[in-house]
């Protein structure tokens, strides 16, 4: 048979492929050697706390600053020596909403499509799509100084995506949004997914990455401590659990023999259950404890965040710090 | 899309943001209008120039006006630098220096509508130059020159500036100096110290030069240093714009 030449090459062409990446801001080293592989069409995660270099990552993989060392591939180009190309193929929305407050949502949108050399004379269409897409119809001939933080950041995302990029940088997108606005921008990032679009996101939250991302990096002082999927990282880290804080060394000794599976903190007095906080499981918890007359003091249930994700991957935090 | 067009967009973006922040047209237009009313109706009997006041002090009053528009020019520059805004065109693949572009250009217009409205209230006030067409031309051409050299200079200070408020105070030497060059009363009625620094300072040969074209006796070598006063600043402005919008993120 010879029509069946498989095409394996195409699955898995790097949207970005970023290798020794290093930079320094005089003698402070903010990317210390980072390598990075994000294929096309998947949503990559760079996970870390403030000042892990994040946004630095970010500026250079979009042109906006050098890199002192290593190479940088986005979209097949090189950013050093082909920055042009790059920015034609990318979209970036950055950590605080850059949108022009004198203007309104839709002179914003019309701003970015007189801009872009891709749309000319669809410019009217996109900008209308846009704004019932984004939900902005209602205010946008309003100034955008007169919009809500999580407004803002829509019509930021909207501006971004004027000249259908096929990679987008998002840099905290939810940082400082209400719980309801993050949600509506984890199903817009969502969307952009499902239409083929690949997407850089730096986030400071675990769940937000564990809900976007096909894969995550966390980034530590410059460094990568881990890569992998949401799973394969979750596994490395303690999962959810239920601390019970008891009152006595006794009661603590008499509840750890009962349950046998979990792990205890003499000082604290503490035990650690591991559970995964549903009704059912903390119910079959309590009924146990109770069939042995034995009562906590506290019953807490704890879902990892990036605290427990750091302190897993990167163990003795402060060392690390003082080389 | 060619960097005329981009620059074009740029421009529309900045008329739109005048039109909507009516203190910076006040600031620019009626402000040099107030200071010319109050130095020819408060002063100007007390200033003994051996003209009428209003025919010497116009040239001068030009010059101010020009610096007065400048501490928006800077303070919209720096917004734009500090809201992102100009990171998010660095990133597109848009013409580079098209958004400065634009600023340039919108301050230099700003300056000759400022302009002209200020000639319009000085002519009630009885000024009357003896200036052929071509003198105007001359008049004409060394605001636009001068207009360009400040505005570029401006564009850098705003882009330098830590913040909006920053930006604007770092503006206000501009405002300041026109009073210490012969704009408002001769350089020789001037203290030592400060009449040596009001002679040689750039306002004063392009006041000096403007003055000449309007009275209809044209100073040539007051001319070349004003123009390469200009030029240099004009040049200095771009080239610290320019490397402060590339290293700026």
């Amino acid at each position: 048979m010879t029509g069946r030449i498989p095409i394996v090459g195409r699955m898995t062409t790097s949207a970005i492929a970023v290798s020794g990446l290093r930079k320094a801001y005089k003698d402070k080293v903010v990317l210390d050697g980072i390598d990075l592989d994000v294929r096309a069409g998947t949503v990559f995660s760079l996970l870390g706390p403030n000042g892990a270099g994040k946004t630095t990552t970010v500026n250079v993989l979009t042109t906006l600053m050098k890199a002192d060392g290593g190479t940088v591939r986005v979209a097949g180009h090189d950013v050093a020596t082909e920055a042009k190309a790059v920015r034609a193929a990318i979209g970036v929305t950055g950590q605080f909403a850059a949108v022009d407050e004198l203007l309104t949502g839709h002179e914003n949108l019309q701003l970015m499509a007189d801009l872009n050399r891709a749309v000319s004379g669809d410019g009217k269409r996109i900008v209308t799509e846009l704004l019932e897409r984004f939900d902005l119809v209602e205010s946008a001939q309003k100034p955008a100084s007169t919009y809500s933080g999580g407004m803002r950041r829509k019509l930021d995302l909207a501006m971004t995506l004027v000249g259908h990029p096929k990679i987008i940088f998002l840099d905290e997108p939810t940082t400082g949004l209400d719980p309801r606005s993050r949600r509506t921008m984890w199903s817009i990032i969502r969307a952009l997914v499902a239409d083929g679009v690949t997407i850089f996101l730096t986030t400071q939250y675990l769940d937000e990455a564990d809900q976007l991302a096909d894969r995550i990096a966390v980034l530590d002082q410059g460094r990568l401590v881990a890569q992998g999927t949401p799973d394969e990282l979750k596994r490395q880290i303690p999962g959810t659990h239920v601390r019970l804080r008891f009152t006595t060394a006794a009661e603590l000794d008499a509840a750890a023999r009962v349950l046998t599976d979990s792990t205890r903190d003499n000082e604290a007095l503490t035990l650690r259950v591991p559970s995964d906080g549903g009704t059912k499981s903390l119910r079959a918890l309590l009924d146990r404890l109770d069939e042995y007359s034995l009562s906590a003091e506290e019953c807490s249930v704890h879902t990892p965040d990036l605290d427990d994700v750091f302190l897993a991957l990167t163990g003795h935090t402060t060392e690390v710090n003082a080389k | 899309m060619s960097a005329q067009s981009h620059s074009l967009v740029m421009l529309r973006r900045n008329f739109k943001h005048i039109a909507r922040n009516p203190t910076s047209v006040f600031n620019a237009v009626l402000m040099p209008i107030i200071i010319m009313l109050m130095f020819v109706y408060m002063f100007g009997d007390a200033f003994n120039v051996g003209v009428d006041y209003i025919d010497y002090a116009t040239p001068g009053l030009i010059l101010l006006a020009v610096c007065y528009g400048l501490g928006a020019t800077a303070t919209s520059v720096n917004s734009d630098m500090t809201k992102g805004i100009i990171n998010r065109f660095k990133v597109m693949d848009v013409s580079r220096g098209a958004v400065l572009t634009g600023h340039v250009i919108a301050s230099v217009l700003t300056n000759v509508v400022a302009i002209a409205a200020l000639i319009g209230v000085a002519f009630l006030l009885g000024f009357s130059p003896s200036a052929s067409l071509l003198a105007w031309l001359g008049v004409a051409g060394m605001i636009v020159l001068l207009g360009f050299a400040a505005g570029w200079l401006t564009v850098a200070l705003g882009l330098a500036a830590k913040s909006p408020e920053t930006a604007g105070l770092a503006a206000v030497p501009l405002v300041m100096l026109p009073f210490f060059s012969s704009a408002i009363v001769p350089a020789e009625k001037m203290g030592p110290g400060l009449r040596q620094f009001a002679e040689y300072q750039p306002f004063t040969p392009i006041i000096e030069t403007m003055r000449g074209l309007l009275n209809g006796v044209p100073d040539t070598s007051d001319a070349v240093i004003a123009v390469a006063w200009c030029v240099g600043i004009a040049l200095v402005g771009y080239l610290w714009a320019r490397s402060t919008f590339k290293k700026r993120a």
